[in-house]
């Protein structure tokens, strides 16, 4: 059992004690068996947003072999649905955190529990799924805030993780929050090519030494020069090697597994994930893209505001690290962080949230909602963690809305689901009803039972 | 820190930069909210979170002189009063963020030594700290400003009220205790981090954790008693004596085991906890607040029974082994089992947004709305010893407010107006107005930057650069805010 695997390697004495006390929870951990779950369920009476036309009162959601059968305010209920009574409760798509190291990282100040950076700074070959783990706690934790699916990022940072570092960072892959196995997970094996986007850095931080470190800008320059170039060659060189995959007749070339990897990101199939925040490197990143003619998706952006009009001329997409994060500069606005995603959404920007990170994933309808408060029109909030994840990954044929033929990643809430007092009652994913059980939870429970000393 | 979220880290180093042209720029907003002090305020028609006596709808608050001068359901306006129409609107006691590190010159910690009680971070008060602007924005009005946690027993500690705009000298909370930083587990163990080529220091263990707090209370308590013993036959009139030598060290020591200093102790697992708790036993003196203390929901019923405070995160978890179990219903299982409890941020920016994380224990644990407002407002009022002047809106009291477009309790909320003894330090709306004339005024020093680096000649270039890059080091090193350095003064960073 996932909890099982996690816990036993720092504490052997608490997690004896929470089998003997609930070894009923620990089954719950998972999805439940194929062999136990109904057919088909029914949710019924329930406020649909479905995010693809406007809520539907009083109405039924049909779900059925994993995907959405029907919604709609007239709908026949299937005589071998399970049928959950949602009076009262309301019912959207799961969310969609687009930005996290899922399963690659338990533990930020153990290292042996991280896996989220490859060393070396080109590493196009390299994908998330491969080292995801469907033990990690993290999932469960997640997914009680009603998020369904996550891309897993590869060398993007997170919480104590130092930031990203690594030029070329390997693939994300879009993960589901349930599964028993890592294939289970997978919605999606690669959905982007991580580039962390090199930055002119005169001030750097040696955490080795705990010093600030200064060199002179040129020399700060050379080196960002000296990345970019190296940058270019490799697309140049994947951009050659495609044409020699492209010669129908016997392979005359040597296999290169790093080229390989970039070749769908050359013919168009693959976008690049490049993260960049400050307005000159977005915007020396969207020129590279646009003499490499690659598909960019931005990633940060927290200066994307600067660049909103060329962002939107070019269909950039963004994806907005947490807007519960100190402004850039001492002196930009207290606020800039907090009214961008509005200021972007008037300029027609596509944007969705993103947590960048594990234990805070559970934060970003937090962050969404924030983000209304300070001008964001509520609908493109919601979709911010919902349809426009799944559009910008090329995923919105299967998540993303509730309708049907798509994958029900459902969840049922007794309030609007970015409110931070509001609570997921009901969670599907893959259409399977899945437990908002964790290892918190049975914490809480354990200790709220303990008897007076 | 703190700043945990990506990209930050890196993006910080460059802010340095700027550093020059915004200090100029962040004089206007320092120095506006003098002027616009007023001795009578009404407040009128709001929703008021009172946190002692309940909600009032459609009422009044009167501040005479900094004071709550009457709350009620309609107050007649004094002449001469300036009014502030809440309509809409709700106002509730300024947030008191209970483990801050804001308005600090340089590093949170002198991390050489395993006892570093001579240090004070009074001492070293920047009251030009945005991060001070940027809490009050978020409501805060007073902030425990602490030493970082390198150390088992760490250096002294100051209450501040975020006066921006006035003197470092203006910060202190008049008549606030001063307290003293222990810290326990990971960090004084430095488990995380180490310096290569550096030798390790004492202690490495949870075992000479305590070790290291047991000695210098022992110390303390022999040198307390030859003061005592000094001041004994001094009083009885005896003549001549040579007085004990002063300690700068015990000195503060002396003090908590007086009960004169308040001790406020980083923690995390719930082993520690006891041990602090039987050390304090031991020696006589009690532990004010256990910091962070997320497992303090093991051992709740101890943590009551010992008197000592708690102070937790909402939500944080699994960024080191000693956080793993960190659970978000541990401010609601503490709190029903008769704990004080408080919710801090050790973040300049996590303090933004107190009252959101205060609602979450609503959620996780189903605490009451009142219970989750009292943790950031009346709860480390009285765990800093300030609840006579400070966190429930009660006639007497220290007019310090915030009015919320929103209900606090939720991530709609945002911040209209931050009031500081009656007087207002942050004005949503008079900030915006501003801003053109800020941009405006930064946009002067820039190009005068670029046309004094023009007309410099292209022989001078060179030297030119090479001063400026000289002078870098110089710049005021930033705030707590990033990855970048201050991970290092974090309580909840790895380091």
């Amino acid at each position: 059992m996932s909890c099982l695997r996690a816990t036993v390697m720092f504490r052997d004495g608490l997690i004896l004690a929470t089998v003997f006390l609930f070894p009923s929870l620990l089954a719950a951990q998972q999805p439940t068996s194929k062999a136990e779950t109904p057919k088909a369920y029914a949710l019924v009476h329930a406020k649909i947003f479905t995010l693809a036309g406007a809520p539907i009162e009083n109405g039924t959601l049909i779900i059925r072999d994993g995907k959405i059968a029907a919604v709609g305010g007239q709908v026949d209920v299937p005589q071998d649905a399970q049928l959950i009574n949602a009076e009262g409760l309301q019912v959207y798509p799961g969310m969609f955190d687009p930005v996290t190291q899922m399963g690659l990282r338990e533990i930020g100040a153990v290292s042996s529990t991280v896996d989220s950076t490859e060393t070396g700074n080109y590493n196009p070959d390299v994908v998330a799924l491969t080292a995801v783990s469907p033990s990690s706690e993290h999932i469960p934790v997640t997914r009680v805030a009603g998020i369904t699916e996550v891309l897993a990022v590869p060398a993007s940072g997170g919480m104590d993780s130092f930031g990203p570092s690594g030029v070329i960072g390997g693939q994300a892959s879009a993960i589901y929050l349930a599964g028993w196995t890592v294939d289970d997970m997978q919605l999606k094996r690669s959905v982007a090519m991580v580039v962390n986007w090199p930055e002119i850095q005169t001030k750097t931080f040696d955490f080795a030494t705990l010093q600030r470190k200064e060199k002179p800008y040129t020399e700060a320059k050379q080196e960002y020069d000296k990345q970019v170039t190296e940058l270019t060659d490799w697309f140049e060189r994947a951009r050659h090697y495609a044409q020699a995959m492209g010669h129908a007749g016997p392979a005359d070339y040597e296999r290169d597994l790093k080229l390989e990897a970039l070749v769908p990101v050359v013919r168009g199939q693959l976008p690049l994930l490049i993260f960049a925040d400050r307005s000159r490197e977005i915007r020396n990143a969207i020129e590279f893209c646009d003499k490499q003619n690659l598909k960019m998706i931005l990633a940060g952006g927290s200066e994307a505001y600067k660049l909103k009009d060329l962002l939107r001329s070019r269909s950039i997409p963004v994806i907005l690290r947490p807007m519960l994060t100190l402004p850039l500069y001492e002196d930009d606005p207290y606020d800039r962080l907090l009214s961008q995603p509005a200021e972007l959404s008037a300029a027609g920007v596509k944007f969705a949230f993103g947590s960048f990170d594990n234990s805070f994933a559970r934060r970003l309808g937090q962050n969404a909602a924030n983000a209304v408060a300070y001008g964001l029109p509520y609908d493109e909030a919601l979709k911010a963690v919902t349809l426009y994840p799944a559009q910008i990954f090329g995923l919105a044929d299967q998540v993303g809305t509730l309708e049907s033929g798509k994958i029900a990643n459902v969840i049922v809430t007794n309030g609007d689901p970015l409110e931070i007092t509001s609570d997921v009652r009901y969670l599907f994913i893959r259409g399977q009803l899945t437990p908002l059980d964790n290892r918190q939870k049975r914490l809480f429970e354990k200790y709220s039972a303990r008897p007076k000393p | 820190m703190m700043a945990t979220y990506t990209g930050h880290a890196r993006l910080i180093v460059f802010a340095g930069v700027m550093a020059l042209i915004s200090a100029v720029v962040s004089m206007t907003l320092a120095t506006t909210p003098d002027a616009a002090a007023s001795a009578i305020i009404l407040i009128q028609n709001a929703t008021i979170l009172t946190v002692s006596h309940g909600t009032i709808e459609h009422g009044s608050i009167l501040i005479r002189d900094g004071k709550i001068a009457a709350v009620g359901q309609s107050i007649a306006k004094p002449q001469g009063a300036e009014v502030i129409d809440a309509n809409g609107q709700y106002v509730m006691p300024g947030i008191i963020d209970c483990h801050s590190h804001i308005a600090v010159d340089g590093s949170v910690n002198e991390g050489s030594v395993s006892v570093s009680s001579m240090v004070n971070i009074a001492d070293v008060l920047n009251p030009d700290d945005i991060d001070i602007y940027r809490d009050l924005a978020g409501g805060v009005t007073v902030a425990n400003v602490l030493h970082g946690s390198a150390n088992s027993i760490g250096g002294q500690t100051v209450v501040i009220k975020l006066r921006w705009g006035a003197p470092a000298s203006r910060l202190p909370f008049e008549g606030a205790l001063p307290g003293i930083k222990f810290a326990l587990g990971e960090n004084p163990k430095r488990s995380n981090f180490s310096i290569r080529g550096q030798e390790k220091r004492y202690p490495a263990t949870r075992m000479g954790v305590e070790e290291s707090i047991r000695a210098a209370f022992t110390e303390a308590r022999d040198y307390k008693s030859k003061w005592d013993d000094y001041n004994k036959k001094t009083s009885a009139g005896e003549k001549n004596l040579i007085p004990p030598r002063r300690d700068l060290r015990l000195d503060p020591l002396v003090e908590v085991l007086e009960g004169k200093r308040y001790v406020h102790a980083h923690c995390y697992r719930e082993d520690e906890i006891l041990m602090l708790l039987r050390v304090a036993k031991e020696f006589g003196f009690k532990v004010r607040t256990l910091q962070h203390v997320l497992e303090g929901y093991k051992v709740a019923d101890e943590i009551a029974a010992s008197g000592a405070g708690a102070s937790t995160f909402s939500d944080w978890w699994a960024y080191k082994v000693e956080a793993y179990d960190a659970i978000p219903y541990n401010a609601a299982i503490m709190t029903r089992r008769g704990v004080l409890v408080s919710i801090n941020s050790d973040d300049a920016e996590e303090a933004t947004h107190l009252n959101q994380e205060a609602a979450k224990s609503i959620r996780y644990g189903g605490l009451s709305r009142e219970e989750a407002l009292k943790m950031v407002t009346i709860n480390p009022a009285i765990q800093l010893g300030i609840d006579k002047r400070v966190g429930s809106i009660d006639v007497g009291k220290d007019a310090d407010l915030v009015i919320y477009n929103h209900d606090p309790l939720s991530a709609y909320a945002v911040v209209q107006m931050t009031l500081i003894d009656g007087r207002v330090y942050f004005d949503r709306t008079r900030d915006i107005a501003e801003r053109v004339d800020r941009e405006k005024e930064k946009k002067v020093l820039t190009e005068k930057e670029k046309k004094a680096a023009a007309e410099k000649k292209p022989e001078d270039k060179k030297s030119e650069d090479k001063k400026q890059n000289e002078k870098k080091p110089e710049d005021k090193p930033k705030p707590p805010q990033s990855g970048e350095g201050s991970a290092a003064d974090s309580d909840r960073g790895a380091l």
